[in-house]
């Protein structure tokens, strides 16, 4: 997995600290810690996860086979408007594969990349549960349902001005 | 016990309830491959991912084919191990398997003793469907001071992982990614000398290919061997020679310690001398600092700490540096007895010899990876020339040999050169666990009581093979209690007690590699075989009672080593020569919090 | 009077969220916010036809409404009792306006008992629950039976689970009872993997109280005061309603201690998924929960012996669990009837691909495709020839045609060559190939096989490549014959149920469609179109009057021809980008 270096900062490290704290330092909690240390930083660069490892006395290695196990957590930071293509199988059979192709043109993004100014990122997700509205992309939190590949100019044009 | 009747292959056998099925062919000789499957009984050491699904068979009445290695047999079960279905499956498996395997057999450092490339001639795979369009998992090459990791030819048997995590307890490993992208890597896919990784070299004992394997430093000892500005020496470490001869076809524990000393010879060193000889002079300076502990404590001196905790194995050192760094001043200052050998070739030897330091080589043959490491210590060195240049293990020395045309058993048998390759047989069992502590005992015995143990030299109640062993000895009145790990699992525990305030022993024995010495990282395979290691343990016992001396401080070059130029234990010259400090490592960690 | 809003994922993705808000609003401007209330309910099911507003009592079932039809529901409708035809459903076969659900296709075969609160309470008000039996089944359990009679109903009732397995419920329940142990967990799986299936999402979303309560009934009978819902991460409105629902029953006294009066304990905690499909499988799932990768191990132990932290665990889906209190209420006989012999009670789908009505449905067992197909998904989507169904997600299989009157159970899908697995459903036309579906989900299989075993883990991914060879029309009828040998002996090897059933798209589509296999490797053709690398753009002679329009805009030059006269396409350079089709102005250009 490809990561960022980062700094930590001593309030950071509170923070990760304060999180192994409420969940009382358990090993087993390693997954709902990295959710919710996640959730806070929006991502798990190496020291963070390092911070973790000794928190909960967990070996890094450990750690590091855990973050790279499951498709949700991730290393590098999402943009701040986050494009994901649902690509479940009602989408797949509607031409999600298409619209993705679209979107990797328009953002010049592959898949798993964050844009180099940090706006966007891209990913596919499976299977949103809106399979009616197939296929689905979503910007952040806001679902388009029902998308063209046409279509996919006038979606991201909606971001274009904005930070 | 319950026993459960069942047909493998048409034969009726009974077993005792819980037996698997590839146990169960095993007692009808019935030889079912297995790959990822590896067991250590003694040490109840069991890999059984259940991964490479090799081993399948078929069971009556279950719709798809059983893992023998983790399959228990169940009353009236008819099993099948070779049938068409059966066959086809394990072939198209390793043609799986092989698809996703590097195909330079011919220039492996694993060729000829590599697990995957057996079963893959037992099997028959003469072809693998479609290569050309299969892609190869590909990563970079890790070369640290004592392994190298290669994890193209990783087959995820996760054998390493269970010895590194659940035996060992360094955490240096874990498997990352899922799927096709799955591998074994240390943390952030860093190096292993970012990572706590000790270098015990268990991973590459039980590695089936070459995905783990040790630095090779053959090259760089032919290089010293043929440069007429070098006198080169050879330590020989006590395990070796009984291990060596495995790597020519001879039976598990034979001792081959002439001969060996023979092929050295050979091979061109100008001295062939003997790491026991060493191992003696650790008795003594590690006897004396455990009496001066214990009559300081005996004294009320609150300072002192106890237990104090043998410090010959380096695996051993690297872990407590990493894990348990504010316990670094327990174990002993003593070096190794491969770096005391060291250090006292590179000056009273070689003043003797009239011999300048950097035209010394000293090139010792261990059964070990971690000395490797250890022999490129900063402390280790003077004026950045290393007291000990190439550590070599069991298994390079033998390559060495074969380059050499050299047949093992057909040598005549040597005796070591003078005056370092004089030995006493405390010394040899230092090869195995319970060995050091057993010598020290010997020697420390005799120096707190005055009085000789005579012929009763050995001490029972330290040998064994139990994970971690508990002893008394009466010392006249005083009991020393002892505490023995081998395995660092079993080393965490002790470790862990101390911290804890709850550790009762006065002297404790740990060795990194389970078995001590003669299971080390750098031996022969075993293959998975924990026989083998038990009868390399009987050749050292064995080779310690056939010997005229059996206690360290009788030996006789030592004793001139003293006079001549050590002084006294744990005096000035002593102290620089032969003792160390230790380090907090746990700082070594990539990322500082 | 009431106008139930759905607030399901598809229909929030299409703005029920602001169209509840704007009713509120006009009714406080109306002055009728105490006469009428709006209330957010779960997945109404008819997710094709969202965002659903239903008004209540009078049953009015609209469809496709927009925030800017909320001022004229609230005018024609509220005020003056009429109902807005054009919102209404249209029977796309008779041409007529449904107001009543229960009159449309769509619900007419269904029989809803999992789903049977969506749609019809506030997920987030546990009084909504209650007052349709709620948490009557757990009152019944805790004062009138003992554990060995909850389990015996269970058994009796048939239910099998609902999470792709088909286990016996009530079995695994008796597992769990017969290992003593100072403590014994009840494990909710809701980490709803299969793409293309949502049921576990709308009925937590819908209805948590009946997954609540089933767990305690769970707990009760095999002797376990501790439940723990193991929910995807990606859930979010999920996770919230279940949380709020779990500090309602607490609130209530229907969670914690001495529930009832009746000195049992039973509390829930909730366990985050984080994105990995092998953690459907228990054992999976399980090393999840203790904080480890999501890999499989081998069984047994069964986790009913040695589960989370070693204690006996159960572990049972979302979907089962609903199921519970109803069959505890109106009897095991009751539901035993319902459905098949070896397959009782009903089974809820996600219908989704090719079809007029995308939605979740649920049908006794036993109703066949073709009625699920025609009549309740209304047909094939633009009048297309119906092609296939996949059913049971990636770990199942297509069917054709002749499967059209298989009754649905476990045993006949499975006999088909396919599986139940978690309730997928997805249709497909003409226009779809049989070797990119399989592709489409190996895809799937490679990506999120754990990487544990060889079969899985290389073996997929080497079916993937040859599919893609296949596809790319490389392959031979020699490959079809290893994809054959290397799929059966991954079913026949792998360690888990998702590599075992990873290779049943293969399977399926081989048996069911070989001569579109054939077509791709002795004719590098595909009959339906769809692989790109098959396609061969080409001029029409007889259209095709020279204007250079398709030359000049080929971004490789792979068109030919001087002006006025007849082009020419180089198939060795054309990337199949269809550039020059758009741009022809006389139809002159054609795929073959």
């Amino acid at each position: 997995m490809t990561s960022v270096k980062v700094k930590l900062k001593q309030n950071d490290i509170d923070k990760i600290k304060e999180i192994c704290a409420a969940h009382n330092y358990e090993p087993g909690e390693l997954i709902n810690v990295l959710h919710q240390t996640q959730e806070y930083f929006g991502y798990l660069p190496a020291e963070i996860q390092e911070v973790i490892s000794w928190e909960l006395n967990v070996s890094a290695a450990k750690v590091y086979g855990v973050v790279t196990f499951y498709s949700y957590f991730t290393m590098t930071p999402k943009g701040r408007y986050p494009v994901s293509v649902c690509t479940g199988t009602a989408c797949y059979v509607r031409g999600a594969e298409n619209v993705l192709e679209e979107i990797k043109k328009q953002l010049d993004l592959q898949v798993g990349e964050t844009s180099d100014d940090g706006k966007y990122s891209l990913s596919c997700l499976r299977c949103v549960g809106a399979c009616g509205l197939a296929p689905v992309v979503l910007v952040g939190d806001k679902t388009y349902g029902r998308v063209a590949p046409d279509d996919v100019k006038g979606i991201i044009d909606e971001y274009k001005d904005k930070d | 016990m319950d026993t459960i009747k069942l047909t493998i292959d048409q034969q009726e056998l009974e077993v005792p309830a819980g037996t698997t099925i590839y146990h169960a062919a095993k007692k009808l000789g019935i030889d079912i491959p297995v790959l990822c499957y590896m067991e250590l009984e003694d040490w109840n050491i069991e890999n059984k991912p259940g991964g490479c699904r090799i081993c399948v068979v078929e069971v009556e009445g279950r719709h798809n084919l059983a893992p023998s290695c983790s399959t228990e047999c169940k009353d009236g079960m008819v099993v099948k191990t070779n049938t068409p279905r059966v066959m086809n499956a394990r072939r198209t498996v390793m043609e799986f398997i092989l698809s996703d395997h590097p195909k330079d057999c011919l220039t492996c450092p694993k060729s000829g003793s590599c697990d995957l490339q057996d079963m893959a001639v037992r099997l028959g795979v003469r072809e693998i469907p479609n290569e050309d369009i299969a892609e190869i998992s590909t990563y970079r090459l890790d070369t640290s001071p004592a392994i190298i990791r290669d994890i193209d030819k990783c087959i995820m048997c996760r054998r390493c992982e269970t010895m590194c995590n659940d035996v060992q307890t360094v955490g240096a490993l874990s498997a990352i990614n899922r799927g096709f992208e799955s591998v074994v890597t240390p943390a952030f896919e860093m190096n292993l000398e970012a990572s706590p990784c000790t270098y015990c070299g268990q991973c590459v004992a039980v590695c089936p290919t070459a995905a783990l394997t040790e630095k090779d430093y053959t090259a760089e000892v032919i290089r010293a061997l043929s440069d007429p500005e070098k006198t080169v020496i050879v330590q020989t470490a006590p395990a070796v020679r009984a291990a060596l001869g495995e790597e020519f076809g001879m039976e598990a524990g034979s001792l081959v310690t002439g001969k060996m000393v023979s092929a050295l010879r050979k091979l061109g060193f100008d001295k062939v001398f003997d790491t026991d000889f060493a191992a003696d002079l650790t008795i003594i300076e590690e006897g004396a600092e455990i009496l001066d502990r214990l009559k300081r404590s005996a004294n009320g001196d609150e300072n002192v700490r106890l237990p104090i905790l043998t410090s010959c194995c380096p695996g051993w050192v690297n872990f407590f540096e990493y894990h348990f760094p504010n316990l670094k001043d327990i174990p002993s200052s003593a070096r190794s007895p491969q770096q005391m050998f060291g250090s006292v070739a590179k000056t009273y030897f070689a003043e003797k010899m009239n011999v300048k330091r950097e035209n010394m080589v000293v090139v010792s043959v261990m059964p070990c990876l971690a000395k490797k490491y250890e022999s490129q210590r900063d402390e280790f060195k003077v004026d950045n020339n290393p007291d000990v240049d190439y550590s070599i293990s069991t298994r390079e020395l033998a390559h060495l040999m074969k380059q050499a045309n050299m047949n093992l058993n057909k040598l005549p048998d040597e005796d070591f050169d003078k005056p370092l390759g004089e030995s006493t047989g405390a010394g040899v069992i230092f090869g195995t666990t319970g060995g050091v502590i057993e010598a020290a005992t010997r020697t420390a015995y005799e120096l707190y009581t005055g009085k000789s143990l005579n012929e009763k030299v050995t001490f029972e109640q330290l040998r064994g093979w139990e994970g971690i062993r508990k002893a008394e000895v009466d010392f006249d009145g005083f009991t020393l209690k002892i505490g023995i790990a081998h395995g660092l699992g079993n080393a965490r525990k002790l470790l862990e007690e101390i911290e804890e305030g709850k550790s009762t022993y006065h002297a404790i024995e740990i060795m990194a590699c389970p078995g001590g010495c003669i299971g080390g990282g750098g031996q022969p395979l075993h293959h998975g075989n924990a026989s083998i290691l038990k009868k390399r343990s009987e050749a050292i016992y064995r080779e310690d009672a056939g010997k005229k001396i059996r206690k360290s401080h009788e030996n006789p070059y030592i004793k001139e080593l003293y006079e001549e130029y050590l002084g006294e234990p744990l005096g000035e010259k002593a102290h620089q020569l032969l003792h160390t400090k230790y380090f907090d490592r746990s700082t070594k960690r990539q990322f500082k919090i | 009077m009431h106008l139930m809003v759905c607030g399901g994922t598809g229909c929030r993705a299409s703005a029920s969220d602001t169209i509840e808000q704007k009713l509120k609003n006009k009714l406080e401007e109306k002055n009728l916010e105490n006469d009428i209330q709006v209330v957010t309910t779960g997945c109404f099911g008819f997710c094709e036809k969202g965002p659903i507003i239903k008004v209540l009592p009078d049953n009015t079932f609209y469809t496709q409404v927009s925030p800017d039809d909320v001022d004229e529901i609230i005018e024609e409708h509220i005020i003056k009792g009429r109902q807005l035809t054009r919102l209404l459903y249209k029977d796309p076969q008779k041409d007529e306006t449904i107001a009543d659900a229960k009159d449309m296709g769509f619900y007419k075969k269904q029989l809803r008992i999992a789903l049977r609160n969506c749609g019809f309470i506030n997920p987030e008000n546990i009084e909504e629950y209650i007052a349709r039996d709620g948490y009557e089944a757990l009152g019944k359990v805790l004062t009138e039976m003992q554990p060995m009679d909850v389990i015996d109903a269970v058994k009796t009732s048939g239910i099998r689970g609902r999470g792709g397995g088909g286990f016996p419920t009530g079995l695994k329940w008796e597992f769990a009872y017969n290992n003593q142990s100072d403590q014994k967990y009840v494990v909710c799986n809701a980490d709803e993997g299969d793409p293309g299936a949502f049921m576990d999402r709308s009925i937590l979303e819908g209805d948590p109280h009946s997954v609540i309560e089933a767990m305690s009934i769970c707990g009760y009978s095999m002797g376990s005061d501790t439940g723990i819902v193991y929910i995807r991460a990606e859930y979010p409105l999920a996770i919230n309603r279940l949380k709020t629902a779990i500090n309602q029953a607490r609130e209530f006294g229907l969670l914690g201690e001495d529930i009832m009066g009746s000195g049992f304990n039973f509390d829930i905690q909730l366990r985050y998924g984080a994105g990995a499909f092998v953690c459907g499988e228990e054992t999976a799932l399980i090393h999840s929960m203790e904080g480890s990768r999501g890999e499989p191990t081998i069984k047994p132990p069964y986790p009913a012996a040695s589960g989370y932290l070693d204690k006996p665990t159960n572990v049972n889906n979302v979907e089962t669990f609903a199921n519970i209190p109803v069959i505890i209420n109106k009897g095991a006989d009751w539901f035993a009837k319902i459905g098949n012999k070896n397959s009782t009670g009903t089974k809820v789908f996600a219908l989704a691909g090719k079809i007029n009505n995308v939605g979740l449905i649920e049908v006794p067992m036993g109703t066949t495709l073709r009625e699920v197909i025609f009549e309740i998904g209304g047909g094939i989507k633009d009048n297309k020839k119906f092609k296939a169904v996949q059913t049971g997600g990636p770990s199942g299989g297509c069917l054709t045609e002749e499967h059209l009157d298989t009754p649905i159970d476990f045993d006949n899908l499975l006999a088909a060559g396919s599986m139940m697995g978690s309730g997928g459903m997805i249709v497909m036309d003409e226009e779809d190939c049989m070797v990119s579906v399989a592709k489409f989900f190996l895809d799937f299989t490679v990506e999120e096989s754990c990487g544990k075993c060889a079969p899985c883990r290389v073996g997929n991914k080497r079916l993937y490549e040859l599919l893609t060879k296949i596809t790319d029309g490389k392959g031979t009828r020699e490959d079809l014959d290893i994809l054959r040998n290397q799929s059966n002996v991954i079913k026949d090897t792998a360690l888990c149920g998702l590599g075992q059933s990873s290779p049943s798209p293969v399977l399926s589509t081989l048996n069911n469609f070989y001569e579109e296999y054939l077509a791709h490797v002795e004719e590098e053709r595909c009959p339906a179109g769809q692989c790109k690398n098959l396609m061969k753009y080409i001029i029409d002679e007889e259209n095709c009057v020279g204007c250079t329009a398709c030359a000049r805009v080929c971004p490789v030059g792979a068109i030919t021809g001087e002006k006025k006269k007849v082009h020419e396409i180089d198939p060795n350079l054309c990337i199949k980008c269809g550039a020059c089709m758009d741009k022809c102005k006389f139809n002159a250009i054609f795929i073959k």
